[in-house]
């Protein structure tokens, strides 16, 4: 069976609703003013519904209020001039050139369809309508025509407004709530005032904006990716996007912000206890693979802030949908006495190419070509570790180490997880004595190491360990004198390479609660999406 | 003519229940929990109102619980025994 047209109902000039189907034959011709191929067709419309009438149904579908006042009363028409200035039907009927003329049967079943202006494709559904009709086809001097004349764009299909369309036609992809402001009403002021933001001025994600951002991947808006603690509300790729168009990103980050969602919201990461910490912890987002390049994210001069795009609103958006679809505010259950700028965002390629070690996702398992997020809960912020006099690895690794002892308090040993980030002039160093990353970590942890006496708690400072964190209850001097490395294991202690060419100073985000009691990090895979 | 502009709900749409308090009890008897959330100091506090509870009103029961680890949210499991097994709750939050 054939398919049939859309259905719709639509007013002419003179208010009159026109349903269609309604059981004659159609002559559906959608035009606008402005289009000059258009108004060179308006005689032949008019003398074809003087022709068929009662017989076919022939009508002008007009796109633009004033535009269809102007032709009626420029070529004088009595035909029916329905209202489409909405542009739902010429969207509905995949008008994408005006004139568009569609001969239909009376069941609504398209017989014949043309673009622009052609001769031979007037005469021909002229014939065929009065075929249809048994009657005599409108006498026409075609003398006075062209042979052919190219139309123009159809308004249904302007940048911006295919998108609105696309949203508000029956069979959207979208089905969130949509909020309709008032004329004059400020977008982004309205953001505001409904706690919708960061602090920092959103971007209004409106319908044509949220469709954009959908086309930036390939899985179903309406796809559950996660469970977003703390309220524990079910989080839809579509409430991704709108969260992502309002931090700012591009179509093409979609896929990296989806998968960072995903990775913080598992229970290894446990995004409910860093986002509620008093402490202060942030999602800190590492990305490698190619993506990084396609992206165009920044991984040298002012890696770690500001002035990138990518690097900026990935991580913004990832916060964005935690307070907006999580309902973790601050002041409510995000509950950090200072917080810091990572809070707002925290989102960093490794510069792979200039490490001479393996990227941190090739180091968790992946493939090199493979474009991954990695996740952790730690501080939001990165600390500046000043060494420009070391020349070697030792006397580098060693300056690494004792800086990182002050992460938490300098007391608190058996600690979890870090993110130090190698600037590449400070890896040259390391790497010119050829030092792998394991000698690296090893001599952080030599170089960190403290005898449990100077870990204790005392009335110099009074945070500290206590003895029983060592298992010892009366310990002798020399089980005193054994010295306790920073971290629980090498392995915590995870390192890329990013920054400037110039300049001997790395960075390092200190931890939170890491480990199985607090958070560990997460990395996932990133969905391929090219052509876009 | 004045466009409007139609924006998308970037929250969950969910309308939060407002809850009631629990009746406050005019006295203290049967069973009261408290549960430590393994910050340090937690038990120091709940040692000193399980000796003074246990003075001041005799007969009353007192059990303790712990949260596995005060960074995460308490398992359900536990909430669930706490809520069938006791009248009262007092909770130590920190340091």
């Amino acid at each position: 069976m054939p398919d049939t047209l859309p259905s719709f109902s639509l007013i002419d000039q003179n208010r009159g609703p026109h349903s269609f189907p309604d059981g004659r034959p159609a002559l559906l011709c959608f035009v606008k003013e402005d289009c000059p191929t258009c108004g060179m067709t308006m005689p032949l419309i008019e003398a074809a519904s003087q022709a068929f009438r009662g017989e076919v149904d022939v009508v002008a579908i007009g796109q633009d209020v004033a535009g269809n006042a102007r032709l009626i009363e420029r070529h004088k028409l009595t035909v029916p001039m329905l209202d489409d200035s909405e542009l739902k039907s010429s969207y509905a009927y995949h008008v994408e050139i005006v004139p568009t003329i569609i001969l239909a049967d009376g069941g609504g079943v398209e017989l014949r369809r043309f673009e622009g202006f052609g001769r031979s494709d007037w005469k021909n559904v002229l014939t065929e309508a009065a075929h249809l009709t048994g009657g005599p086809e409108p006498q026409i001097d075609w003398g006075a025509y062209p042979e052919s004349r190219p139309g123009c764009g159809s308004k249904s299909v302007e940048p911006g407004v295919a998108e609105r369309l696309a949203a508000e036609a029956s069979g959207s992809r979208l089905r969130a709530r949509q909020i309709e402001l008032g004329a004059g009403e400020d977008p982004i002021e309205f953001m505001f005032e409904r706690g919708l933001t960061d602090g920092l001025p959103v971007v209004p994600p409106t319908l044509e904006r949220v469709m954009r951002m959908l086309a930036g991947t390939r899985r179903d808006p309406q796809e559950v990716i996660a469970t977003v603690p703390p309220n524990l509300a079910p989080l839809t790729i579509e409430k991704v996007a709108v969260n992502a168009v309002m931090a700012g990103c591009r179509p093409e980050y979609l896929p990296v912000v989806l998968a960072v969602l995903e990775a913080v919201c598992t229970d290894e990461f446990n995004i409910h206890g860093v986002m509620a910490t008093t402490a202060g912890a942030t999602p800190v987002i590492v990305v490698n693979g190619p993506i990084r390049h396609r992206l165009g994210m920044n991984m040298t001069i002012g890696a770690l802030g500001s002035g990138n795009r990518a690097n900026a609103t990935i991580g913004r958006a990832v916060k964005l949908a935690l307070r907006n679809v999580g309902g973790a505010r601050p002041g409510e259950i995000e509950r950090t006495a200072l917080g810091g700028p990572g809070k707002y965002t925290a989102c960093y390629p490794e510069w792979e190419e200039r490490s001479p070690w393996e990227p941190l996702h090739v180091e968790r398992g992946f493939r090199r070509e493979e474009s991954v997020v990695t996740v952790f809960g730690l501080e939001p912020g990165p600390r500046l570790i000043v060494d420009q006099l070391s020349r070697t690895a030792h006397a580098l690794a060693g300056s690494l180490g004792m800086a990182l002892e002050s992460c938490w308090h300098p007391k608190l040993h058996g600690y979890g997880e870090v993110l130090l980030v190698i600037s590449p002039e400070h890896a040259d160093t390391i790497k010119r004595d050829g030092w792998t990353k394991a000698q690296v970590r090893n001599r952080i942890q030599e170089a960190s190491a403290r005898p449990i006496r100077e870990l204790l708690a005392d009335a110099n400072a009074g945070e500290g360990m206590a003895l029983k964190q060592f298992g010892l209850n009366n310990p002798s001097a020399e089980q005193l004198e054994q010295r306790v490395p920073k971290f629980r294991k090498p392995e915590n202690i995870n390192i890329i390479v990013a920054g400037g060419e110039a300049g001997k100073f790395s960075s390092a985000f200190g931890g939170w609660f890491s480990g199985p009691m607090g958070s560990i990090s997460v990395s996932r895979k990133i969905e391929e999406v090219t052509n876009l | 003519m004045t466009q409007t502009i139609r924006i998308v709900d970037p929250t969950d749409e969910r309308v939060p229940l407002s809850r009631t308090l629990a009746p406050r009890p005019q006295h203290l008897s049967g069973v009261v929990a408290l549960l430590d959330i393994v910050k340090p100091r937690g038990d120091v506090l709940l040692d000193r109102i399980e000796q003074r509870l246990a003075e001041r009103v005799p007969g009353l029961a007192l059990k303790r619980y712990r949260k596995p680890t005060f960074a995460k949210p308490a398992p359900d499991e536990l909430r669930r025994r706490i809520a069938a097994e006791s009248d009262f709750v007092i909770e130590a939050l920190a340091d």
